[in-house]
């Protein structure tokens, strides 16, 4: 999978209690979580979001609270991917489980500056901010099958479905 | 080679034999539980209803709590509790704890025997860590990582590094479990255990009762950690062969164990430790904090709504009174708790000194009602987190520190040293 788009910097230890306070974890619905991310800290950072644009932070992004509203609220506001130095692991698992994708690379990070254009490609690893050419772990075959197929859910039912076939056979 | 604890349980719910349980490796596992609180629920029965739904693979191994919103604050709330009746009642869920039946989901999973020593355990909360005090492998983790369990009856696990942390010492008066988790917070740092198992071991462990444990397994994901796991005693030896409804086991580490780091604590020198805002790593000695003005004191949660953490709080409320200008707020984690506090009296002495005594809910920890915040405000609680916003207005200041500390500050209305408060007669 390859995204394109503009990058938004942020910095170590990003809580998800930033990113969505826990009042609004009776939101079920993406598109009202989108609404209010980041709300309390940055309020026009919604705004300023457009479809595929980049996330780029430091280490330990979505410590914290386990809130699959931050993940999804993320996604639902057009966020195409999230590189960090480092992420909390529930926060990891949760973003692949939903289809968004995640990457590790400190290097980008160093290197990227707020608005900068950036391309990222999650099957090789090949990440260009500016003009500059990183190279990262890209993420392993079976992540990549759950991203393909837009997260989790659409995952689990090929494979119920293909498990049923191999008990018919 | 050796093996760590979390490497053994991991082996032992892998389903296949073969597998190399090692760090980095990835293990498919039947896990024994699976928790879903009332925030969870929605959205991973949406997840599961997507992956094809129809019946859960093992019902039994479901646990539905509502705690969150409960008792519920708004509509919102509310739906969010009848979508979980409704899912228990359709599924044949029986282990569904409504308000009022069950209370804060980490306490209450021990204290019903559902778990056990050497168990695998998931959940949606981060704080599903917290019976890690009972030797169990337990780990939050995605909420469609949840409904992929209630669909497939396996998941998936990368096998940790293991961190081992070996206490020593005499505890002096005033010192709680809570201490030893803000050390660590402190010596390490949050991102310090990322992915790790903190497995918490040696001769000092024998004076933190189950209770205190869970207040140290609690906060091990506040330092990045994917579980804490107390090496398994004589103590929980007998609270296994008292609760659990399984059978269990005992895992204890080999000889040869590889752990990639290995820490001492040495709980004599320990003094009572507090968390600044806005970081449950901001730790500070109690001394470089001493006289802030605190509007709340909140106290009791997944960390500290024990009977233990109420007893502190007691033995410092006993013949004093909450501080003009100053409220406080008591949440028994559990209904049990709440009933056996009243029985010893306990509720009693809170209310005499002017505290609000609530049912058992997650409340105001995450900032949602029950005690929230505004603007400008500041409080000390027993929970275990302080981020901005966490406790209501981006503005508000949450200090985190253990009950004893919690409650000297509700009664002296600023943050005080237990022992420096003065004698009381009664």
């Amino acid at each position: 999978m390859v995204i394109e788009g503009q990058v938004h910097m942020l910095g170590d230890d990003v809580d998800t209690d930033v990113m969505i306070p826990g009042r609004y974890l009776s939101v079920v619905e993406p598109a009202e979580m989108a609404q209010h991310i980041f709300e309390e800290v940055d309020p026009g950072f919604a705004a300023r979001v457009k479809p595929g644009d980049i996330i780029m932070a430091g280490a330990n992004f979505g410590c914290g609270s386990g809130r699959e509203q931050a993940p999804l609220g993320l996604k639902a506001l057009g966020i195409g991917c999230i590189v960090a130095a480092s992420f909390s692991r529930i926060f990891y698992r949760m973003a692949i489980d939903l289809g968004l994708p995640i990457l590790v690379c400190a290097e980008a990070v160093r290197s990227a500056t707020e608005r900068e254009r950036a391309r990222v490609d999650t099957r090789t690893g090949e990440i260009l901010v500016g003009g500059r050419h990183y190279h990262t772990q890209p993420l392993p075959d079976f992540v990549q099958d759950i991203i393909s197929e837009g997260g989790l859910p659409n995952w689990v039912r090929r494979e119920v479905e293909r498990r049923r076939g191999a008990g018919k056979a | 080679m050796g093996k760590t604890i979390a490497e053994k349980i991991l082996e032992s719910h892998a389903l296949d034999g073969s597998t190399r349980v090692e760090p980095g490796e990835i293990v498919r596992a039947r896990v024994d539980i699976v928790l879903i609180n009332d925030v969870n629920s929605t959205l991973t029965f949406r997840h599961f209803d997507n992956m094809g739904g129809g019946a859960v693979a093992a019902p039994d191994k479901v646990v539905l709590v509502c705690d969150h919103f409960a008792p519920a604050p708004h509509a919102s709330g509310a739906r969010l509790a009848k979508d979980m009746r409704r899912f228990a009642a359709e599924k044949g869920v029986r282990h569904f704890f409504d308000a009022g039946k069950g209370g804060i989901e980490h306490t209450l999973l021990p204290e019903q025997g559902l778990i056990g020593p050497g168990d695998l355990v998931v959940g949606g909360d981060s704080h599903t860590g917290t019976t890690g005090a009972f030797s169990v492998f337990a780990t939050g983790m995605s909420w469609a990582g949840l409904a992929a369990i209630m669909m497939l009856d396996e998941t998936w696990f990368r096998v940790p590094e293991s961190m081992r942390i070996v206490l020593t010492g005499a505890k002096p008066k005033f010192v709680t479990g809570k201490d030893i988790i803000l050390r660590v917070l402190r010596d390490i740092g949050v991102a310090g255990g990322l992915y790790k198992s903190m497995e918490f071991t040696g001769p000092a462990l024998s004076q933190f009762n189950m209770d205190e444990r869970m207040g140290i397994c609690n906060m091990v994901v506040e330092a990045g950690a994917k579980v804490g796991i107390v090496e398994p005693d004589a103590q929980t030896e007998q609270w296994a062969k008292t609760h659990c409804r399984r059978p269990f086991t005992l895992v204890r580490p080999d000889a040869d164990a590889q752990y990639e780091s290995r820490h001492e604590i040495d709980v004599s020198v320990l003094r009572p430790l507090v968390a600044k805002p806005y970081s449950p790593g901001n730790v500070v000695e109690l001394d470089d904090v001493k006289g802030v003005r605190v509007d709340q004191v909140y106290m009791g949660n997944c960390a500290n709504g024990t009977i233990t953490d109420l007893r502190q709080i007691a033995s410092i409320f006993k013949g004093r009174k909450v501080a003009k200008g100053t409220r406080a707020i008591i949440v028994p984690a559990t209904q049990e708790i709440y009933r056996q506090a009243i029985a010893e009296g306990l509720c009693e002495i809170f209310v005499e000194a002017g505290a609000a005594v609530t049912t058992p809910t997650c409340g105001a920890c995450f900032g949602a009602h029950n005690g929230a915040l505004d603007d400008g405000e500041v409080a000390i609680a027993t929970i275990n987190r302080n981020f901005k916003g966490r406790g209501g207005h981006p503005g508000a200041q949450v200090f985190l520190a253990n009950s004893f500390v919690a409650a000297a500050a509700a009664v002296a209305g600023e943050i005080v040293d237990p022992a420096d408060l003065q004698e009381v007669s009664w």
